[in-house]
Parts: structure tokens; sequence; C-alpha cells
């Protein structure tokens, strides 16, 4: 009983919100990959990239709201969603053209595109509190819980409670169908194929007659895809707010890293690495080791290892554990 | 690419921190012609004629230079180190402006079009490096040599994995993975896929064992005994000139010594400076 109760413990507080951050932040890390393959550079503007289309899709969220149209028990968002990433398709498609196309026909260095992304984070950061604000937004609705806490007792008879949230069961479904049509895109597809030899070999894709152009726009498009429905479940899951996507850059980019960057299996365990040592290592284990250790041996502190005001420091560790020990990341991505 | 401070779009300063960027495979600039093509009937099948030019803004390395090949020919180019063969061949096929001269393909001036045009017209070029996708299967190799065509490519495919049955066998490993001859068979194939019109191989045989070689020079004959032109650049003058039915010996640029193949092996000049004895 007392080895059940642990588990339930750990998975209402550690397991089950880890595995829904860490698909909120595979399918961002998936995008920060791609570009990273394809376009050849780290783009630092997909954290405000997600925040734009996620704005989008908040806008057509509240539109539809007050159409009367909802979804019942599932998010109105979910509706949303495509009118999210259109919107985020032509923005991110409109700076290619102003801006990034200018830099890749002269086949400048990809560290100069680092730098022009950050003009462009600058950019979408301005827009997306232009239209809709610095602060909190709400726009979940539909039922909270998929399991709340009392009718599990109720089902069990444990001790513990176990809450799933319904926006938890919706990010990891979702993240599935996403993962399972992208790989399918890219390994399936004449498309995805043309995509994957580009960022194999620029000049020889050219040779083949795949024009570089539109490899260019559909990555760009698959991304805006990514980022908004990443953007959304995050959203849903936590909340809106523009700055709190600025700051998910750095998880994102740690989990891209550590799965070894250009790699999109590795994108998806680098999400899972970072979110499960971010809840793991600010989580306060003492309730879980209660119920497992006998009595001597319970603990008389908290025996949390990070104040959560210091999650994002564990991005920055594994990051820089990685960097040291195995550069390639765990799935020899390109060299880092 | 050694253009320094004064062009801060390719200066490598900073650039070489793989954890923002990612030049592998990135692509160099080539010449922005985009022109058509015009009638020019007559003449070689394939001709660079009186071709001069160089690199960009830089020096000519290419003086009036004259490269062709009919069907079900093989042409070699040899020459010593720094002759401009392999510039020669990347200028039939529009990788680098022409100043003066004329490439004409079937009966059509091509001289304006880009390479890309180029394949589109009929030429398939295998690179002297890189030419393969080494992190694509072998058989999605096959298909992105093929990506202009729409109709069914699985005759093509069966065809080139008859011409190498080694292929055949590994059509699911990562091309990346095969050794350096089974890796030209693949870059051969690749640019077989589009059912060109002539085949140019710039330096086949570079860095693959004298078996090997051999094998592929057997490869190259069967392909152009199936009535398929080859335009060739090769290191190894003695064993390319033997198969080939014409030769151009380039000397800095220029046409030294043409002929069949076998009569520049005889000749005694081509032999002294260039064959060694």
């Amino acid at each position: 009983m007392d080895f059940l109760n642990a588990f339930v413990a750990l998975s209402n507080f550690v397991l089950i919100p880890a595995i829904a951050y860490g698909s909120q932040l595979a399918l961002g890390a998936l995008g920060v990959t791609l570009v990273y393959g394809i376009l050849r550079f780290s783009n630092f503007a997909h954290g405000d990239t997600m925040a734009f289309g996620t704005m989008v899709a908040i806008l057509a969220t509240w539109g539809l709201q007050a159409a009367g149209v909802t979804l019942g028990p599932l998010p109105t968002a979910l509706l949303a969603i495509p009118v999210g990433i259109l919107g985020c398709a032509a923005l991110v498609l409109a700076t290619d053209r102003l801006v990034y196309r200018f830099y890749r026909a002269q086949k400048a260095v990809p560290v100069i595109l680092v730098i022009v992304s950050m003009g462009v984070m600058f950019i979408y950061n301005g827009i997306t509190r232009f239209i809709i604000g610095p602060d909190d937004q709400a726009f979940a609705d539909g039922a909270r819980f998929l399991i709340n806490a009392r009718q599990f007792r109720e089902m069990t008879g444990l001790a513990e409670p176990l809450a799933i949230r319904s926006t938890q069961a919706i990010t990891l479904v979702t993240a599935l169908i996403v993962v399972a049509a992208l790989f399918w895109f890219l390994n399936r597809t004449k498309t995805g194929k043309s995509m994957r030899a580009y960022s194999d070999n620029e000049d020889l894709a050219l040779l083949s007659g795949i024009d570089p152009e539109r490899v260019v726009r559909v990555t760009w498009i698959i991304v805006a895809g990514l980022a908004t429905i990443a953007g959304v479940l995050y959203g849903l899951d936590k909340t809106y707010k523009p700055f709190t996507y600025f700051q998910l850059l750095l998880p994102i980019f740690a989990a891209a890293i550590v799965g070894g960057l250009g790699s999109p299996l590795g994108a998806i365990a680098g999400g899972f690495v970072i979110a499960f040592s971010e809840v793991g290592l600010t989580y306060a284990w003492k309730k879980v080791l209660t119920y497992l250790l006998p009595g001597p041996l319970e603990p008389d502190g908290l025996v949390q290892l990070l104040a959560t005001d210091y999650k994002f420091a564990v991005s920055f560790m594994i990051l820089v554990i990685v960097l040291l020990f195995r550069p390639t990341g765990l799935f020899r991505g390109k060299s880092v | 690419m050694g253009l320094g401070m004064s062009d801060p779009l390719h200066d490598d300063r900073g650039n070489r921190d793989r954890s923002i960027t990612n030049p592998a495979g990135q692509g160099a600039p080539l010449p922005g012609h985009r022109g058509r093509a015009r009638p020019a009937p007559g003449g070689p099948f394939l001709i660079g004629d009186a071709m001069t030019g160089g690199y960009g803004r830089g020096a000519d390395i290419l003086h009036g230079c004259t490269i062709a090949v009919d069907r079900g020919e093989i042409a070699v180019i040899v020459g010593p180190n720094g002759a401009g063969k392999s510039t020669a061949m990347k200028a039939v096929f529009g990788m680098l402006s022409l100043r003066e001269g004329a490439v004409r393909l079937d009966g059509e001036d091509i001289s304006a079009l880009s390479p890309q045009d180029r394949v589109k017209k009929g030429m398939g070029f295998v690179p002297q490096t890189s030419n393969i996708f080494t992190s694509l299967s072998v058989e999605e190799n096959l298909e992105m040599g093929a990506f202009i065509r729409d109709d069914d490519i699985r005759e093509t495919m069966e065809q080139v994995f008859d011409l190498f049955p080694i292929l055949r066998e590994k059509r699911r490993q990562p091309a990346g993975e095969l050794s350096g001859g089974q890796r030209q068979q693949v870059a051969v194939g690749r640019a077989l896929m589009t059912k060109p019109k002539v085949l140019m191989l710039d330096e086949p045989t570079a860095g693959v064992s004298p078996i090997v070689m051999d094998e592929l020079f057997d490869r190259i004959i069967e392909v152009a005994r199936s009535g398929l032109p080859v335009l060739m650049v090769e290191q190894n003058a003695r064993q390319a000139l033997e198969i080939a039915d014409k030769g151009y010996v380039l000397v800095q640029g220029r046409n030294a010594h043409t002929g069949t193949g076998r009569d520049l092996l005889a000749d005694p000049d081509v032999r002294r400076s260039f064959l060694g004895g």
C-alpha cells in the first residue's frame, strides 16, 4: 500500500506534469532542430514565434467563444490552432522573404543568421506585446480534469490523490499525433526527403533539381505549425504570457542540443530529459520518500534539491554537462 | 572562403560554435545566370567551345579551351595538376561564368542556362567531392536523383541496380556508411536517375583502390556503350586514355593536345611531358 501511494504521489507531482511539459518542449525543440538542420542556424526567435502563433490562436479562440462555438469538454483553442498556424506561417514566411532570404542568397555564414534571428526576436516580441499586451491571458475552457483527486480516491481507496488535467492528456495525444505525422512526412514523402537531402548537401540538392526556396518555405510552414501547437498546448496547460514564451527558449534549446542538434528523434528525447530533470530536481521528495523508507530513515526536510525559482538553472547545467561529455548529443546530431 | 574582414557576411569569426551554427552541407555561391537556350544546330552532341573564364570576378583559368563529346563516346580530360581540368568541366556545366565561348548541347546553345536548368536539359553531373547524400539511404539517393521526374522511376532504378548490383543489396543503408568505391557508384547512379543525355564525371576514381578503379572504368564503358556519351576528368591519365575515344590534354587552361585516346598514348610529346616516358 505504501509503495502504491508513493507511486501515485510520484505520478501526480512528477511523472504526469513532466510528460506534459516534456511533450511541449519536444515540439518546441523539433522546430528549433528543423531550422538548424535546414536553414543552418539556431533560431533565437523561436520562443517569440511560439508566442505569436499562440496569440493568433487565442484571438481566434475568443472569437469562437464570443460566437458561441465550443468543443464541449475539449478546449475551444484546439479549433483555433489552424488559424494560429496560418497566422504564424504568414509571419515567418514574410520574415523569410524580407530578412533571411537576403542573407541566404549571398550564402552568408550561419552566425550572421543567428544574430539576424535575434533582431527578428525583438521585432516579434514587440508585435506580440503591441497586439495582445504583456499580461497573462486566460483562454482555456472545457472540462478541467480527466480524473480529479476525489474521484481517484473514491475509485481506488488510496490515501494519495491523483489528478490528471484534461490539458495534460490533450498535450500528450496531440504531441504523439504531430510527431508521427512529422516523421512520416520527413521519411516517406518526396518533399520530406528533399528537405533531408537539402539539409545534407545543398549543392547536390540543387544539382538534383530540388528547388531550395521551396524547401525553405515548406520548412518555415512546418516550423510555424510546430511552434503554434507547442505554444497553445503550453498555454492551455499553464498560462499564456509573452515573456514566459521568450524564457522557454532556454529549455527548448537545451532539449535540442541534449538530443543532438539536427536530429528530430533527439529533439523529442531531449525535451523529456530536460522536463524530467527540471520537475524532478525542483520537486520536494519528502512525501514519496516517507512512503518508501522505513521509519528511522524518513527525511526531516523537504528533500527539494532546488527551489522552483531556479528551474532554469537545470537546463543550463544539463547543457554544460552534455557539451562537455557528449557534444553530439544523445542521438548524434551534428557535433556541437 | 578567405575573403577576410572586408566581407562580414563571409567572415568565419564566431562561426565555429556548432551549438548555434551549422555550416555542414551549406552550398557555394553559383553564378546567377538565368537565360534561355537558343537553337544552334550542327556540331558535336556536347561542346564547350573556345571557353574563356574563371570563378566569380577572379582571374581567367580557362583560355579558349574546347571540349566536346559525341554520342556513344567517352571523352576524357587529362592534364597536370592545376591545368584547369575540373574547371573546364564545371564551365561546361555552368558553374562559372564564361567571358567568351559557348556551350552547346544537342543542337541548342545553353551558355546562358544555370546548372539546374542544364540538368533539366539532360546533363547528368557527378561532382568530385560531396557527391552523395550521406545521411540518406542508397535508395533515397537515387530517388533524389530523379527528383525532377514525375513519371515512374522504378525501371530506371532497376537499370542502375543492374549496373551496380552491390547497390541493390545495400539499398536501405545510409550512403555515408558505404566504402569509397560504393559511394562513387551511388554518385554515378544518382546522376543516371534523371535519364541524362550526357554523363559528366569529375574524377570518379579519386581516392579509390586500383582494383575498384578498374571496376568503375568497366562500368563507365558499359554506360557509354549503351549510347550515353560520357565526359570525364581523370587524374589517372594512362588508364583513362586507354578507354577514351577522345582525349583532351589541358595545360594551364589551354588545349595542349587533342586526339583519340590511342593517338595521345602513342604521341611522344604527350608521353614525355605528361605520362612520364
